[in-house]
């Protein structure tokens, strides 16, 4: 029984097809080295004077830190290894990406959050604005007040307020003056970086997929940690150009008939991508990823046009994130469908991370519109950053993929 | 055309082999070394049948220990071959309850048993046959002997579910002198409420197939029945369902 091909022999990482031969972008290798590489770069630029403010959000708007001069940095905690230190201060049963997150600084191993000369937080989930507490004995710490019933008149006001509040928080901490130009420079910078973003994950939407998820994951988690924004942009750019002309010589990831996978719910990172891996070696793809370090947040450019106060501008596109800390949270819903018609998608995986209280809850809703409103295969995993389960959840994942 | 099918669980590896005229089983315990056994077990029926490796024309591997078996065509989760080997052994049942010795799953399927959703609760030992061994154990018992003992008491309330705990109430309970009886009453029902809730996720089915080692104690199966409000069918070949699925899968894929 050689080679030949069944629905199921391509999703079975015991019987790879043999002689398969992957290519993968030779510009990929740039992108891996950016989170080390940069490091140098943050203390060059700290050493001249340049200020750098630490966020872990998808709700912060980093306009304003852009349009200070100063350098927003991503610091969301996706590792396993800070996590037993951060369970002397924290809970255990926490949500693994705040124990990360802490354990990163309370070990003052993440040299991204020793840089950080400010630590801008909001009032997402329940975990994590306590956290955000602790943290506050380590760094000069703000935490913005996120309204969650997004579409009252009420939240909008309280957001703006908030906005204003951080400007003036961002230009005392930095000793600088936010001028209206410049925060729309800022908004022109986000939107370009958004727009690239957008136009990468897009790639996917060809099937068979060009890129893989692992490497998308690692293309977007990296391209975070470049000191020069615009630098990432063009980074992308390049990417983009070389998965085009492979895909013009014939150069795809799967086949027509590779299980198409889209990832929702909580965020991912390069330590925290067990499910994008898993799916990758049971002959799956994750072509998708609606998350907050996914395209979520790639969906919401601004109107450079727009002629208001562009705190109001920055005010309502933040507030339309549709994250599961809001409630009620229809965008999420309405993304995820459009997505899955636009990628093509045969199956979605809903992730939590343990003790997520707000995706848990949430993954009713998304259950009910992928398999009874679209019929389609759906799966909720619960875990967190271990490897302990991994085995077990390969079964599942595998069991899965069979059923598509 | 020859196929079979060999299912390695943590207790039990289990052969089915299709030919044309009738389907042969045959079981083992996995031990340490689910290789080994797996290979043994799937060569002696082989040999039981006048056969050798060379005339079987494509083997589905399933079960925990497939990945460590080298001489599989192919392997498929227990998910899919259970759904498989279930529906092929009991007609118009649209609900799979497996519990097997460390995990139990619950599937949704089609007429053709074909997986249309599924639960698996493998985060912890209760409620699985591991679970009863151990309560077994401690009431001094053999797991056979669960069922009849049961019969006819009133259920105690047990409180604990996680295995570990559950083992010092049951040691508990022996101690302040309950009826030992009544204890495993109370253990069937405590599973089943257990195996209900993460079945009712699934919607409702009004046929249900039992599969696995623990689907032959007819007094866990009764308060199924009651819990569930539904009709729950126990195969002859309840323990063989995974290895018949494998052997009909590896029959569907050279059709
Ligand atoms: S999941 Fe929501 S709350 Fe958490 S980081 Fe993303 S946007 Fe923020
Ligand atoms: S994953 Fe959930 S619990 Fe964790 S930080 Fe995000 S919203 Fe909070």
């Amino acid at each position: 029984m050689g080679d030949e091909r069944c629905y199921a022999k391509s999703l079975c990482r015991h019987s790879k097809r043999k002689g398969e031969v992957r290519l993968r972008p030779a510009l990929l290798e740039s992108f891996q080295e950016i989170r080390d590489k940069n490091m140098l770069t943050f203390k060059e630029a700290k050493e001249r004077g340049v200020k750098v403010a630490g966020i872990y959000c998808g709700y912060c708007p980093r306009e304003l830190v852009l349009a200070a001069g100063a350098i927003p940095v991503g610091l969301c905690g996706t590792r396993e290894e800070p996590i037993a230190a951060a369970e002397k201060d924290l809970p255990r049963n926490l949500c693994p990406l705040i124990k990360s997150s802490y354990g990163f600084a309370a070990t003052d191993t993440c040299p991204y959050f020793h840089f950080s000369d400010l630590i801008i937080g909001e009032t997402t989930c329940d975990g994590k604005k306590k956290m955000f507490e602790l943290l506050g004995k380590i760094k000069p710490v703000h935490v913005m007040n996120l309204p969650q019933i997004p579409d009252r008149e009420s939240s909008l006001k309280l957001w703006h307020d908030e906005l204003q509040r951080l400007q003036k928080v961002i230009e005392e901490s930095f000793a600088v003056e936010i001028s209206e130009e410049a925060l729309r420079e800022a908004i022109h910078q986000t939107n370009e970086e958004l727009r690239v973003r957008k136009e990468l994950l897009d790639l996917n939407r060809n099937k068979p997929a060009l890129i893989s998820g692992m490497d998308l994951l690692m293309t977007t988690f990296q391209v975070g940690f470049n000191a020069d924004h615009k630098e990432g942009v063009v980074m992308m750019e390049r990417l983009i150009a070389q998965v085009k002309e492979m895909a013009a010589q014939g150069h795809q990831v799967g086949d027509e008939k590779t299980p198409r996978i889209l990832l929702t719910g909580t965020p991912v990172g390069m330590g925290s991508e067990k499910i994008v891996s898993l799916v990758e070696e049971c002959g799956g793809l994750v072509v998708a990823m609606q998350n907050c370090s996914g395209y979520t947040c790639t969906q919401f450019m601004v109107d450079e046009n727009d002629q208001r106060d562009p705190l109001m501008i920055l005010a309502e596109k933040y507030l339309s994130i549709p994250c599961s800390v809001m409630t009620p949270n229809p965008g999420r819903l309405a993304l995820l469908e459009q997505m899955i018609k636009d990628f093509q998608i045969d199956g979605v995986i809903d992730l939590t991370w343990q003790a997520c209280h707000t995706f848990n809850v949430e993954s009713f809703n998304v259950s009910e519109l992928v398999k009874n409103k679209l019929g389609l295969p759906f799966i909720q995993i619960e875990t967190d950053y271990s490897n302990s389960d991994r085995e077990t959840l390969r079964v599942r994942i595998e069991a899965f993929l069979e059923m598509i | 055309m020859i196929v079979a099918g060999v299912d390695v669980g943590s207790i039990s590896t289990k052969v089915a082999v299709l030919t044309p005229e009738k389907i042969t089983y045959k079981m083992a315990p996995t031990g340490w070394s689910p290789r080994e056994t797996g290979l043994a077990t799937y060569q002696g029926l082989l040999q039981e049948l006048g056969h050798s490796e060379d005339d079987v024309d494509f083997v589905v591997g399933t079960g925990y220990g497939r990945i460590s078996l080298p001489f599989v065509s192919k392997a498929i989760t227990e998910i899919t071959c259970h759904a498989r080997g279930a529906a092929h052994l009991v007609n118009d049942s649209t609900m799979v309850i497996d519990i097997g010795g460390q995990d139990s799953k619950i599937i949704k399927i089609d007429q053709k048993g074909k997986v249309l959703d599924f639960v698996m609760n493998d985060k912890c030992a209760a409620g699985t046959g591991r679970f009863l061994q151990m309560i077994a154990a401690a009431l001094g018992l053999d797991v056979a002997e669960l069922s009849e003992l049961s019969r006819g008491k009133t259920p105690l309330t047990l409180n604990s579910m996680c295995a570990v705990f559950a083992e010092s109430e049951v040691i508990g309970l022996l101690a302040a002198g309950r009826d030992k009886g009544e204890i495993v009453a109370g253990l069937h029902q405590s599973i089943a409420r257990r195996i209900a809730s993460m079945a009712q996720r699934m919607g409702k089915a009004a046929r249900i197939t039992f599969t696995g080692g623990v689907a032959r104690n007819e007094g866990l199966c009764s308060c199924l029945r009651e819990v569930l409000g539904a009709e729950i069918i126990v195969p002859a070949e309840c323990q063989l369902a995974g290895a018949l699925g494998a052997a009909l899968l590896a029959r569907d894929y050279l059709s």
